[in-house]
């Protein structure tokens, strides 16, 4: 059976809802603190899926996520490099994207290259949103054709039902228009808000990304949010015949990122 | 704790010496060309107030303790700044710049919790591997604003001065003050040869707050024992005995009078012959026990412990109610939700400190209330949250706001961001709430804070055992909640803090949040929780907590041991402290070190206090082993005489609490009338505030505070508890203050209000639990008291007419406001009836935004002639309205939620609305344009008693009335079964995007921006 891991921290609230997602499409979910991970970071080896959940890991009172990522990057990170040597689909909602940026671990290294034994500095921040203040709603989403990203690849955003939730203070995509620009050749941007969905004042719009072998994925939405129909803000307007015919969004990039998994195994 | 002692004393503002060993100052500022967005926003703010100019902002910190160049250089780049967006600077005093611009400072008063200052401080000790003492601040450079402009600014706007201190200038200590050491006093205070007179000051004076008659039980207690209390037994006492503790006023016997023949709603002289310690002395009803006798009564009659009054009587259809688990006992009221869980329920108010610091008052009052529900049983898991705020119109022109009073629009933006701020990081969703404008709050704002839970069944009791640790987790201990939040200043001198700054404490969520996943954890064990109880600190402490806890058994408690946030703290105040984010539990001596093992590896702190179960029931206070307090549980706990109070029902005077007019116009006709009000504070969106909480964390909230594409107002919110069940849980609430006039005819609305709300999301009107919380000015003023005698008196009536137990109830007293002249502000009587209630099977849930052109409306419930109390009599001009206020009526309000509920449960109504606030036009309207639809209305179809005017019909707020929205293929059968209600169909749902009523028109779009307008003023 696959086996998936919620790395889980003071503070991280979102993580019960990302285990229902891994459990959801059939992988059996373990959540650990990252304290555990710490000590014993050779844990890691085990698990085929990976999720770094949201919240307000240690506070966030510097940053969101600023103490979770610097715990990181020493005794986790390089378990974390050799999971997606193996191939294990990464996920990071929210407060996970604000830590992967900066615990080295997104965009990560560019394509063909391997990944630096020390975590690499940012280079991507997640800044106060626009509006100075947090914002919990669901915006329209768009998965650019180019990306790589094995969650989002392929996604059918159609429908006017086709939404996700954020809800974040500080998620503003800032970065350099070269990084920008080589994420976007590449097909590292796995997901952009709509454009008249901007809400936090993102460059670009980007509302995710992927690190060039499309495993890793950091996002602002919570895609952990809208896994039944009845999450959606406005189902009870949706026909049923609709609802039972196709899945939310969210389950879909996980179904999707298990497809993965399983393709590679049949693969090997 | 670590400390400095070898920085110099005066030394003026060095901060880099030799040594290292002084206060280092870092500022983190966004990179030159990125945007500052609280930059920006202040700067709106400031030209906003007519100042030109602009702000930019930086964080700063300083860090006292050992760090090399290296290390703080490291600390500064890897940890306080972030590379891409912003630079960290570390200041040093000979090379820093001077800026053009004035330069202010806000820094939190030492001793003020200060969470960022933790979260580093923790942080260095990671990383770095050293233990500073942290502390943080803001800088505001201003641009083209002079010093005297841009101080008066902050003080208005930014700084609070009870918490905080603004500097000139970057500000860096030369060190920080840290406690002192203790010495210990065991002080006894002699009151055994008191006179009254002396007993009264002594009570006033020590800030006791304690009746004469209170005094009087004490100085004979103490006579019988042949000593004088020790000071720390008089605070416990004056704690366990205050009214926010036994609800003294609510537990008074009352001798109620009323005048003849006066006022609308009924006599309570004749309405409660024969209720249950209810009896008259001549002309005057005696009430033994308010709140047993009245809201306590109703439950135990609905749930079969005592008869029931005629008119709910037992019978097949209405058997007792078997599924109230727990009422009024515990910290939160518990009912059944299924076979295996229950939920919880508590509303608390923190109104007084809200008034002084909006932001830290409303987080720790959320913060309170998710610990009552921690604390319930063994302990429920929060899943939501509810917020209802009761301010001042945020447009109060600046001479009207009494001096000591912080401006309305302040008090309203802090509170949210306070809620904001504690709920989304404890990752518990705000679900629901409402906010409701009135002068009269100016010095009073409302803060009502509701938390809901879950919990399995076989753990809804707990009981410590004899032998038990007392076992404390959670936050330190401080001096917050007794002489103010700033050590310094209560060291200063002790009785220099203002009166009330003791109540101003600043929370911190992540403590909450370690100490809630620990509980949890250790509850959930496969071997069962590791303790036997748990309750919550709140107000009174330790003393409070432990007191309740060893209430049979006694206890032994040794104060040195709790762990402290800074030295210096005595005996008493270790007892009495209402730190935030500390919860007490009996833990078996075999659960300990399983228990220890958890907390650590949460980051929660975990103290051994001593144990429960004393030789002769006492409770034994000691410190470092000699004995500084001993308290008899039985004197503690029951020894408080029963005080006996008079109530005067006074109709003409408490006319004055009838919702005050306002001076905004009626639009012309009734579409414009319409407009203003959609616009009108009361009706206008909440989606600022809403879409600030995070009301969907944890992916339970299955009906959102938000309905339909356009976001219309939803009127209760469904969660999922059991993520693996489809049975939902929904929650909402009632307030009618508009009829305060008379507290009886309120209170029915209220209750009638929630049940709506409840009803219109697909609620069993059948499985709902409600909870009670006044507010109330003075009740030493009889004529107060008379009318919360009345609105405890409609409890009872309404719970039994609506089947709908009171499971839990708060009450806050005292909230007037006297100005510098003199003048007495009184808030209106507020009573807010809280519910939540079953939801079969989430699938059938209704929401309230139109679904269907084509659709008919049908409005079912009687639009009544009275129009007191609406929104509508409220505005200047129009035709002269019947100011009556509506009555609930006790035989058709219930049979209307019954009949709508059983037509959503079939699946024949497509939306469904409450017809409240602005009536049934403003109901139609919400529901169109939510749904980005139009409507046609026909006023002349609405079912109305005789004399009910046009405008009665189109904005009078009769209660019991429901909108819904039904397809044309299903309305013979929706008719059908309303037969016994009253009902109409009152209009149609059109594709056009119009609005049509009496003959006039408006677009769609012009209501839905007038309902919006609000919006603009806050972003």
């Amino acid at each position: 059976m696959m086996r998936a891991l919620v790395i889980t921290a003071p503070g991280i609230n979102c993580d019960r809802e990302l285990a229902e997602a891994f459990e959801g499409v059939g992988a059996r979910t373990d959540s650990v603190l990252l304290e555990t991970l710490r000590r014993e970071p050779s844990r890691i080896d085990q698990y085929q899926l990976i999720g770094l959940p949201g919240g307000f890991s240690y506070g966030d009172d510097i940053a969101a996520g600023r103490i979770m990522a610097a715990l990181m990057r020493r005794e986790v990170y390089p378990a974390l490099r050799e999971a997606i040597a193996r191939g294990v689909p990464m996920i990071c909602p929210c407060n996970g994207f604000q830590i992967a940026v900066q615990a080295g671990l997104l965009p990560g290294p560019h394509q063909g290259e391997g990944w630096p034994v020390q975590p690499a500095d940012s280079t991507i921040a997640l800044a106060q949103n626009e509006k100075a203040r947090f914002f919990d709603g669901w915006t329209r989403i768009e998965v650019p054709s180019n990306t790589r990203c094995v969650w989002t690849a392929g996604l059918d955003c159609s429908g006017d039902d086709a939404l996700l939730p954020s809800a974040h203070g500080e998620g503003r995509f800032v970065t350099s228009q070269a990084v920008l620009d080589r994420l976007d050749a590449n097909g590292q941007i796995a997901l952009r808000y709509s454009s008249d969905d901007n809400f936090n004042g993102s460059m670009g719009a980007v509302a995710g990304i992927c690190d060039s072998t499309g495993l890793i994925f950091g996002l602002m939405p919570h895609p952990e949010r809208s896994l039944h129909w009845m999450q959606h803000p406005w189902w009870t307007r949706v026909d049923p015949r609709v609802r039972s015919a196709r899945e939310p969004l969210g389950r879909r990039m996980f179904q999707a990122a298990l497809n993965h998994v399983r393709g590679a195994c049949v693969g090997n | 704790m670590f400390r400095s002692p070898r920085v110099a004393e005066g030394s003026g503002a060095v901060c880099v010496d030799s040594l290292n060993m002084a206060v280092h100052r870092v500022e983190v500022r966004v990179l030159e060309g990125l945007p500052d967005p609280r930059g920006r926003a202040l700067t709106r703010q400031l030209n906003s107030t007519g100042t030109a100019g602009s702000i930019t902002t930086a964080a700063v910190y300083l860090i006292e303790g050992e760090l090399d160049d290296a290390e703080l250089s490291r600390a500064a780049k890897n940890l306080l700044a972030d590379s891409v967006s912003q630079c960290a600077v570390i200041w040093n005093p000979s090379t820093a710049r001077s800026t053009p611009g004035v330069v202010l400072e806000v820094h939190p008063l030492s001793g003020v919790t200060d969470p960022a200052a933790e979260s580093v401080q923790e942080a260095i000790a990671v990383l770095i591997g050293k233990r500073v003492s942290v502390r943080t601040g803001v800088r505001l450079d201003f641009a083209g604003v002079d010093l005297s402009t841009a101080k008066r600014f902050v003080e208005r706007f930014v700084a609070n001065t009870v918490i905080q201190a603004v500097h000139e200038g970057p500000f860096c200590p030369t060190s920080f003050p840290h406690g002192h050491s203790y010495a210990l006093q065991i002080l006894e205070v002699p009151l055994r040869d008191l006179d009254s007179a002396s007993l009264e000051r002594l009570s006033r004076e020590a800030h006791l707050f304690l009746s004469l008659d209170e005094m009087k039980a004490i100085q004979d207690e103490y006579r019988r024992l042949g000593r004088e209390p020790r000071e720390i037994e008089l605070e416990t006492l004056a704690q366990t005995w205050s009214e926010h503790c036994v609800h003294k006023t609510l537990k008074a016997q009352i001798a109620y009078s009323e005048p003849s023949g006066a006022g609308q709603g009924p006599s309570l002289l004749t309405n409660t012959k024969g209720r249950v310690g209810h009896s008259m002395r001549g002309n005057e009803l005696h009430i033994d026990n308010l709140l047993k006798s009245t809201i306590a009564a109703a439950t135990n009659s609905l749930i079969g412990r005592i008869d029931p009054p005629r008119s709910a009587g037992w019978t097949r259809e209405n058997p007792p109610i078997d599924w109230c688990l727990s009422v009024f006992v515990d910290n939160a009221g518990v009912i059944a939700f299924d076979d295996d869980n229950a939920v919880c329920f508590k509303v608390e108010t923190h109104n007084r400190p809200s008034a002084i610091e909006p932001y830290g008052g409303a987080a720790t009052g959320i913060g309170g209330c998710i610990r009552d529900v921690m604390g319930t049983g063994m302990a429920a898991k929060p899943i939501a949250s509810t917020d209802v705020f009761c301010v001042a119109p945020s447009d109060m022109p600046e001479h009207a706001v009494p001096r000591g009073c912080l401006h309305p629009k302040r008090v309203l933006s802090q509170i949210v961001a306070g809620v904001r701020d504690y709920g989304n990081r404890m990752g518990i969703p705000t679900v629901n709430g409402g906010v409701s404008f009135d002068e009269r709050h100016v010095g009073n704002p409302l803060v009502y804070c509701g938390v809901v839970g879950v919990l399995p069944r076989h753990l809804v009791h707990g009981d410590p055992r004899a032998g038990d640790s007392i076992v404390a987790l959670g936050g330190r201990t401080g001096r917050d909640g007794i002489h103010g939040a700033t050590f310094s200043s209560a060291e200063v001198e002790h009785g220099h803090a203002s009166e009330f700054s003791h109540a101003v404490q600043i929370g911190n969520a992540i403590t909450e949040k370690r100490m809630l996943d620990a509980i949890l954890e250790a509850r959930d064990q496969p071997s069962g929780p590791l303790y036997n109880a748990i309750t919550d600190c709140g107000a009174g402490g330790f003393s409070s907590a432990v007191g309740e806890m060893g209430k049979t058994l006694g206890a032994t408690v040794h104060l040195d041991r709790a762990p402290l946030k800074y030295a210096g703290l005595s005996p008493t105040e270790v007892w009495i402290s209402e730190a935030q984010e500390r919860m007490v539990l009996s833990v078996s001596t075999s659960s300990l070190s399983a228990l220890r093992t958890i907390c650590e590896s949460h980051g929660c702190e975990m103290s051994n206090l001593g144990t429960f179960g004393s030789d002769n029931g006492s409770i034994r206070l000691l410190w470092h082993g000699t004995e500084v307090g001993a308290l008899d549980i039985a004197f503690l706990h029951d020894g408080v005489p029963d005080p006996s109070r008079k109530a005067v029902w006074d109709p003409v005077y408490n006319a004055q609490f009838a919702q005050a007019g306002s001076h905004q116009e009626a639009g012309p006709g009734i579409l414009g009338t319409l407009r203003t009000l959609l616009a009108h504070p009361n009706v206008a969106s909440k989606g600022w505030i809403i879409r600030q909480y995070d009301h969907e964390v944890q992916g339970g909230t299955m009906i959102k505070p938000l309905h339909g594409p356009q976001a219309g107002p939803g009127d209760a919110a469904v969660v999922r508890p059991v993520p693996s069940s489809t049975r939902g849980l929904a929650i909402g609430n009632g307030l009618a203050t508009g009829l305060a006039a008379d507290p009886y005819i309120m209170t029915l609305a209220a209750i009638d209000e929630c049940v709506r709300n409840l009803v219109c999301v697909g609620t069993d009107p059948s499985r709902i639990a409600i909870l009670d919380n006044f507010c109330w000015a003075s009740c030493d003023d009889p004529r107060n008291l008379g009318g919360l005698v009345r609105a405890a008196e409609a409890c009872f009536d309404g719970a039994i007419a609506y089947r709908t137990p009171f499971i839990s109830g708060k009450d806050s007293l005292k909230n007037q406001f006297r100005t510098e002249s003199g003048e007495l502000i009184q808030i209106p009587p507020t009573l807010l009836i809280s519910g939540f209630g079953i939801v079969h099977d989430i699938e059938h849930a209704c929401t309230m935004d139109a679904k269907e052109a084509g659709s008919k409306l049908i409005l079912v419930g009687m639009t009544q002639a009275g129009m007191g109390g609406s929104i509508r009599a409220t505005l200047v001009g129009g035709s002269a309205l019947d100011e009556q206020l509506p009555v609930c009526d006790l035989v058709h309000g219930p049979a209307n939620a019954q009949a709508v509920a059983s037509l959503i449960a079939r699946g024949l109504v497509r939306s469904a609305h409450d017809c409240s606030e602005g009536g049934v036009l403003v109901a139609a309207a919400e529901m169109a344009f939510s749904g980005g639809l139009g409507a046609c209305i026909d006023l002349s179809l609405i079912p109305h008693e005789s004399g009910a005017s046009v405008e009665a019909c189109a904005f009078g707020e009769s209660p019991s009335r429901y909108l819904l929205e039904v397809r044309e293929s299903d309305l013979a059968e929706v008719r059908d079964a309303l037969k016994s209600v009253a009902h109409a169909v009152i209009g149609t749902l059109t594709a056009e995007p119009a609005f049509e009523c009496q003959g006039s028109v408006v677009s769609i779009v012009t209501l839905q921006r007038a309902w919006d307008s609000q919006s603009e003023a806050w972003s």
